[in-house]
């Protein structure tokens, strides 16, 4: 086991080099001059080289790589160049709102979609599934960013319930707990939540008709079990798959979402990513995808880890 | 065998019981919706910005006109400053932290600034000479302890005329231009000065400094800066001006680059004041109750042509041709009525407008003569390509305005290829030059400038000397005449005959049809009706301090 977790550490090394090599190098590629969001539009060329010296711009491609990641493995991922703010600050601060928004999406998107599922399944054919396979299919189907503009215009601006944008009534900073917080949380997870409902409520629909329709379900119930005890032995039956599928969507929520941190100005790694990106702020844009994508090399790693504890097979494979 | 899972579970009943929770929670959320009301103080004004992140608060700011509206003239104050209390006629300059001003009769290169008498930084620390040296010497010189690469970066470029500087007295500042520069009262009202005292309390350290900057302006940071999301300043009730020590309790400035973000934050009372409404949401929001406050200011959106050889632009007659082809009305009602059709280079009304004798009109038949007279007829039309941007500050609705002219300009024989880039690339390319392999053989570029001084209004866009890359005369445009109105400016210290002079550089701009002049931006404000005292003044910047919030 510790061997099969080691190589699989190993494998990280190159897939996280070339990460890093991808990331820095497309940013490089892409057009645009950050220089442009600190330096007014006719700034001569005299202090544009000035500056571009001062932030190590004019260095060749390779030297300026490797002083950044020399740095990123020591912890550092420099400094924006658009605010001055430590590039690991801001990420920090931006993933705590996005972990957030994440945990509260999966939580309102497995909670209705395991209820959706669950009914569809149960209620297989009738009204009941094709209301809730429709729900599930919009879920899935439905751009995040129409929903997001949609539900702000009924709950923020027609109903005025909740608020339209922010992440407190003071920003996210002395964030509590409480109302006053949550409220701003409630549209954009619900937002987020769509996709994950939709895909649960499908995989629990399938998982809840495929367990009724097995025997020992019908040997239950000719047993004379009451309903409430056949359904726990479902949902029992039923709980791995969804929650591992949940974990799944957990893993590509806390990535943060560009469309909805921005429709809401929600603080995240979405919302800072997509001023990095008007702005041009490299050391911004390079060091939160860089994090973003070990995230997710290393939950990948996790995942490879656990099941091969769960199942030796696939330590063999 | 299998069975269907109604047979199994009849459940009847089941749906009803359903629908009796679902509603027993919707009711329970929208008590609990409704008990939390948004509770603000009487007089906090709440500005949704369009800009991405809060400016940079440490003196000398960034963001452009808007970082200096919300960040600069409210927390800092400069030794010149622009006159924001009329709607009515275009700002001037007025006295800031220096009271007067004057060149010296027989050395043209040399000012003396005579400074304000008893001003204190927020921290309590005293504006003299010292403050304005030591302030210049943060952008400009590099070896100052002081120095920050990022307000130099801001700053540098505003003061291209200064040459050196000295406090004579502790409220007298001699400040030494390279070569007599008339213009350097409208530079200097970029200079934001900080405080000395705040920046050794914080450790000098300017990270630390923008967590709590000082300057001597009417509002103060204390508290509630959340970098990305807001600030929130308070009146500095020490003000020197006690005219413009602000009323409300609270300014707060929360940033909201999303145009449809920054409606719904308004629509939804989280925000009194938006910036830039999109022109489609206009209607709603006044139909809604909101209020749509517009003037004019100086900013125009035009095509800045390329005059290196082989430009068709290079004939005045296509020039005129051309501006005689935009349908600026028509332009006007696409975008909602929010636009001031364009006269000149210069807003109408503008205190450098001059007579002009070249007319802006639509008149298409005169156009077509004018092509004709240039060699250009149905069987030889003009076939060219311009530089446009997706969107961008204060491109407006470029692609829908470019495509209309795009067809008004076929009417007359002219067919426009776009090269479309965003915004940032635009800049660059602008940077660069026509001449430069960027802009892809264009010839003109779609650009909308900030023209509130005499430099950024008219001396950059022309002067012989300022083609890339020393400056952004991206067209290479060189004309011993003008270069000739532009130092005469340089050497005209006096206010009302400088102002001639830049009458008569504008009145060049139109009759030799410089640029493709199609219209200037009315800086569209939407808010809500409790907001009373606001003067949407002529100009970038705006004063705060006059409004105040009906309960």
């Amino acid at each position: 086991m510790l061997v099969y977790g080691l190589k699989r550490l190993l494998h990280v090394i190159p897939v996280a080099f070339g990460v890093s090599v991808v990331c820095f190098m497309l940013i490089h590629i892409a057009p645009g001059d950050p220089l442009a969001a600190i330096l007014p539009s006719d700034a001569s060329a005299e202090l544009q080289a000035q500056m571009r010296s001062f932030y190590g711009l004019d260095r060749p491609l390779v030297v300026q790589y490797g002083l950044w990641i020399w740095r990123a493995l020591h912890g550092d991922l420099g400094v924006s160049i658009a605010t001055g703010r430590s590039v690991s600050g801001e990420i920090a601060a931006a993933s705590l709102n996005s972990i957030i928004l994440a945990l509260a999406a999966t939580l309102i998107g497995f909670t209705l979609g395991s209820l959706l599922g669950f009914l569809a399944g149960i209620f297989r054919g009738g009204i009941i599934d094709r209301i809730a396979s429709g729900l599930s299919m919009l879920g899935v189907s439905v751009p995040h960013y129409w929903l997001g503009m949609v539900l702000v215009i009924v709950f923020s601006v027609h109903l005025g319930w909740l608020p339209a944008m922010g992440g407190g009534p003071g920003g996210s900073d002395g964030r509590a707990v409480g109302w006053d917080y949550i409220r701003y949380l409630v549209l954009p997870a619900i937002t987020m939540s769509v996709i994950p409902m939709g895909i649960i409520a499908r995989t629990i629909r399938s998982l809840v008709a495929d367990i009724l329709s097995q025997d020992f379900t019908q040997a239950l119930a000719a047993k004379g079990l009451m309903t409430r005890q056949i359904l726990r032995h479902v949902i029992r039956n039923a709980a791995p798959t969804a929650i591992s599928v949940m974990g799944l969507q957990l893993g590509y929520l806390l990535g943060g979402s560009i469309l909805i941190e921005t429709v809401f100005s929600w603080p995240g790694t979405g919302f800072l990513l997509n001023g990095a990106i008007f702005t041009r702020d490299l050391p911004v844009l390079q060091g939160t995808i860089l994090v973003l994508a070990m995230f997710f090399v290393l939950v990948n790693l996790i995942v490879d880890v656990v099941q091969g504890t769960i199942d030796p097979r696939i330590q063999r494979s | 065998m299998t069975a269907t899972s109604k047979q199994v579970f009849p459940w009847k009943g089941a749906v009803p019981r359903l629908k009796r929770t679902l509603r027993i929670g919707a009711t329970a959320f929208t008590l609990a919706a409704l008990s939390v009301g948004t509770a603000l103080a009487a007089g906090t004004l709440r500005i949704g910005m369009t800009a991405s992140d809060i400016p940079l608060t440490t003196g000398q700011t960034d963001q452009g006109g808007e970082g200096q509206r919300f960040m600069g003239y409210t927390v800092y104050d400069a030794l010149v400053e622009w006159d924001l209390t009329s709607a009515d006629k275009p700002s001037g300059l007025v006295p800031g932290l220096a009271t007067s001003w004057a060149v010296d009769a027989t050395d043209k290169t040399k000012w003396t600034f005579k400074l304000r008498d008893g001003v204190k930084f927020h921290d309590g620390s005293a504006f003299n000479a010292e403050s304005v040296v030591w302030n210049l010497d943060k952008l400009l010189k590099q070896d100052a302890p002081q120095f920050d690469k990022r307000q130099s970066a801001q700053g540098k470029s505003r003061i291209p005329a200064v040459a050196s500087y000295k406090a004579v007295d502790p409220l007298t500042v001699e400040i030494v231009t390279k070569v007599p520069d008339a213009t350097l009262p409208y530079q200097l009202s970029w200079i934001l000065m900080s405080s000395q005292a705040n920046w050794e309390a914080q450790g000098k350290n300017w990270d630390a400094v923008a967590q709590k900057p000082s300057g001597t302006g009417p509002w103060m940071i204390e508290s509630g800066f959340t970098p990305r999301e807001r600030v929130e300043m308070t009146p500095n009730k020490a003000y020197w001006d006690t005219k413009r020590v602000p009323k409300l309790d609270k300014l707060v400035l929360i940033p909201l680059p999303e145009p449809n973000t920054r409606v719904a934050a308004l629509r939804s009372g989280q925000v009194d004041w938006i910036e830039a409404p999109a022109p489609d949401s206009v209607a709603s929001l006044k139909g809604a109750g909101f209020n749509i406050v517009t003037n004019a200011y100086p900013h125009n959106w035009t095509w800045h042509f390329s005059r290196v050889e082989g430009s068709p632009w290079n004939d005045i007659r296509v020039r005129k041709a051309a501006n005689l082809a935009v349908d600026r009305q028509g332009i006007n009602e696409l975008l909602g009525g929010l636009s001031i059709p364009a006269e000149g280079f210069l807003p109408p009304g503008h205190q450098w407008f001059g007579k002009p004798a070249f007319k802006l009109d639509y008149n298409v038949e005169a156009a077509k003569k004018l092509m004709a007279e240039a060699g250009y007829g149905p069987d030889k039309r003009m076939k060219t390509k311009v530089i446009i941007s997706s969107s961008g500050s204060g491109q407006m609705l470029p692609l829908a305005m470019n495509e209309y002219i795009q067809q008004t300009l076929a009417e007359i024989g002219i067919d426009v290829e776009y090269e479309v880039a965003d915004w940032n690339t635009v800049i660059n390319i602008w940077r660069a030059g026509a001449k430069d392999a960027s802009a892809k053989g264009a010839t003109a570029i779609n650009y909308s400038y900030f023209i509130q001084d005499p430099f950024t209004g008219l001396i950059r866009h022309l002067q012989c000397n300022l083609a890339p890359p020393a400056g952004t005369n991206w067209g290479y445009y060189c004309d011993p005449d003008m270069d000739a109105l532009f130092d005469k400016v340089r050497n005209t210290f006096d206010a009302a005959e400088q102002d001639k002079v830049l009458q008569a550089i504008h009145e060049k701009y139109v009759n030799d049809a410089l640029f493709l002049m199609v219209t200037h931006d009315v800086a569209p404000r939407a808010m809500s009706a409790k907001v009373k005292g606001y003067v949407q003044a002529q100009n970038w910047f705006q004063d705060f301090s006059q409004i105040t919030m009906d309960p």
